[in-house]
């Protein structure tokens, strides 16, 4: 599942964000997880969390290290992928889809019109 | 004749279980008096809802069992008495048996914290011309011997950061930590109640000045800076960069966890630093697997001295005593003073290096970390060009596109009968190898870590599965990490 989709939208920190209505879907790339190695745990704020473009909002820990997930938007967390509790592999497996982290009901619209496009973006990851 | 791979060859070790499978009923390892008071019973004075009847499989076994069991399993073990032990970061260096013998001094082995001051004028005195060596050693004003290990003085520095700031009027919002740094500094940060804002590093490995410019403002309380840094590169610009911070009104705290590299050559009060922390165990030699215990004694400069933990031994018409009279103090961090017996034996090794001595042992130290580099750079990459201190960095790039990776390479060092270095640290370098040999290592073990090192980049041409099977001399085989991680057993259950 190395494919990256077109519709999507990236950040430098290796985040995805996919735009349904006013709902945002963020997850981790391909290259994030292959970077990471095998991912153990997944840390995710709860439902209703007010979260912030740039800032951590949970974390995810493979067996080399832990590291912050940057949220590409500002929002409030209406859900969470709960199947990675018990299944923290699927992130290697299906990181652009079932591998989702939490969907992000979207405060400012336009915001995501400043993240990168997918050329941006895979052009970025391999400068 | 069995096989040898470098300097180790397969030899029979015994199967151990647990104690609580060696158990049998009735048996004892321990004999009492016989009672010569009248008997209680529990029941009656403790009521009979707080006596347990029996402790459900408490083990059973003699002392000859309990003997064999603990020795069977410490040749198992591997430590720095047996061979050369990388693990960068962690300076792993010879633990003199000098020091050990000072510790076990009768009236400092079996002094008690709570025997009255004028018993205790030894020990105290001890504290004080430990702290005075370290202020010299730092040049820094005062210096507190209270955290029990490196990140606990972190979190002593930050708090006597958060305590001056909040003094000033405002305690500030954010610590700024480098993209190179432990992973206890943002978490010291956080656990102070800061925010933590990342620092990247520039192309030499080094902090990026137009990073640090742009993050520094009104909210931040500090920078967390490591010096020589995490992949062994000093950071050229830190008079500089403490000169940014101070220059906004925050404070520059460094971690001293590789305060090998500077002993004697360069002090962190003199280029800048207002407070900091150094690892008695890494630095000063104490000793330091299987729990230590460590030491993180934190110096500070003049103006955070009101703020270090209570009480502070002082001189007083003549004695040394406590002073607890310290109302800006932000109190106690550890019971009573510190691990003192750790305390003894960094003394101990200040005195008997003195001062030439602390900096040739500094300069051997830069001296075998280049000798490593030097010997393995053209067959592994070094991540960054700059001149290495205490310890080299390397990235498994070279590995990567035989696929084999640095944790494959660590796990065929151990064939060799070596503790492997430090692996996948620090996460700016892709696939790091952090190897820090020590100034303590004789030529020959260097040599035969090289030479080992160098067998298996040749085997990773050759015959690549040979080092993604590794080890295959030990008692285990490769385990399974991931599923480890994933599932964790942590508790043992009887089947």
């Amino acid at each position: 599942m190395s494919d990256y989709p077109e519709t999507y939208r990236y950040t430098k920190e290796h985040e995805w964000v996919a735009v349904d209505g006013d709902t945002g879907t963020v997850g981790i790339t391909f290259h994030a997880q292959k970077e990471l190695g095998d991912i153990v745990y997944v840390d995710l704020p709860r439902a209703g969390t007010k979260v912030e473009a740039g800032k951590s909002f949970g974390s995810v820990e493979s067996v080399k290290a832990v590291s912050d997930i940057y949220s590409p938007v500002t929002g409030e967390v209406v859900d969470i992928n709960a199947d990675l509790a018990d299944g923290p592999e699927k992130l290697n497996e299906d990181p652009h889809g079932a591998a989702w982290l939490v969907k992000i009901r979207l405060a400012d619209m336009g915001e995501v019109e400043t993240l990168l496009s997918l050329e941006d973006y895979l052009a970025y990851i391999e400068a | 004749m069995a096989a040898t791979t470098g300097k180790t060859r397969p030899n029979i070790t015994q199967n151990e279980k647990l104690l609580f499978e060696l158990s049998t009923p009735g048996k004892r390892g321990y004999q009492l008096p016989p009672m010569d008071v009248p008997e209680v019973d529990p029941a009656e004075t403790l009521g009979a809802g707080n006596v347990r009847e029996e402790i459900r499989d408490f083990p059973e076994v003699s002392e000859v069992e309990v003997i064999r069991h603990f020795t069977r399993l410490s040749t198992w073990n591997y430590g720095i008495d047996l061979g050369l032990f990388p693990l960068g970061s962690c300076t792993m260096k010879y633990n003199p048996r000098v020091n050990e013998t000072v510790a076990r001094t009768e009236g400092l082995a079996w002094a008690h914290p709570y025997q009255p001051e004028s018993l205790s004028q030894g020990a105290m005195e001890i504290v004080a011309t430990l702290e005075c060596m370290l202020c010299e050693i730092f040049g820094m004003d005062a210096v507190t011997l209270q955290p029990a290990a490196g990140a606990h003085g972190e979190f002593t520095g930050i708090m006597m950061v958060r305590e001056y700031l909040a003094s000033k009027g405002n305690p500030r919002k954010k610590v700024l930590t480098p993209d190179s740094a432990h992973g206890t500094n943002p978490a010291t940060a956080i656990i102070a109640g800061y925010e933590v804002a990342n620092i990247k590093s520039n192309e030499r490995g080094m902090i990026d000045l137009e990073s640090l410019a742009a993050a520094i403002n009104e909210d931040v309380a500090a920078l967390m800076v490591t010096n020589p840094n995490t992949v062994g590169v000093f950071e050229q610009d830190i008079a500089k960069i403490c000169g940014m911070l101070h220059e906004k009104g925050a404070q520059v705290y460094m971690d001293g966890a590789n305060m090998n590299a500077l002993v004697g050559i360069a002090r962190p009060g003199d280029f800048g630093i207002d407070v900091m922390h150094s690892n008695l165990h890494k630095t000063f030699s104490t000793p330091h697997g299987g729990g230590g215990p460590g030491a993180g004694a934190v110096g500070v400069r003049s103006h955070l001295e009101p703020f270090l933990p209570s009480p502070r031994v002082k001189l007083a018409d003549g004695r040394w005593t406590w002073d607890y009279a310290r109302p800006q103090s932000i109190g106690r961090v550890r019971a009573f003073y510190g691990n003192f017996g750790v305390l003894v034996r960094a003394l101990a090794y200040i005195l008997a290096h003195g001062g030439e001595g602390l900096k040739k042992a500094t300069v051997d130290a830069l001296l075998t970390a280049n000798y490593v580099r030097a010997r393995l750079e053209k067959r592994f990459k070094i991540a960054y060009d700059a001149p290495s201190m205490h310890e080299c960095v390397f990235s498994d790039a070279l590995q990567e596109a035989r696929g084999v990776r640095t944790g494959d390479v660590a796990k065929r060092l151990i064939d060799y009968g070596f503790h492997p270095y430090t692996v996948s640290f620090p996460l700016i370098v892709h696939g790091s190898m952090m190897i820090e040999p020590t100034e303590t290592e004789p030529k020959q073990e260097l040599d035969a870590f090289c030479d080992a090192m160098l067998a298996i980049a040749d085997e990773i041409e050759s015959s690549p599965e040979i080092v993604l099977k590794a080890p295959h001399n030990t008692r285990t085989p490769r385990v399974d990490e991931v599923r480890a991680a994933r599932k964790p057993r942590v508790r043992w259950q009887r089947e």
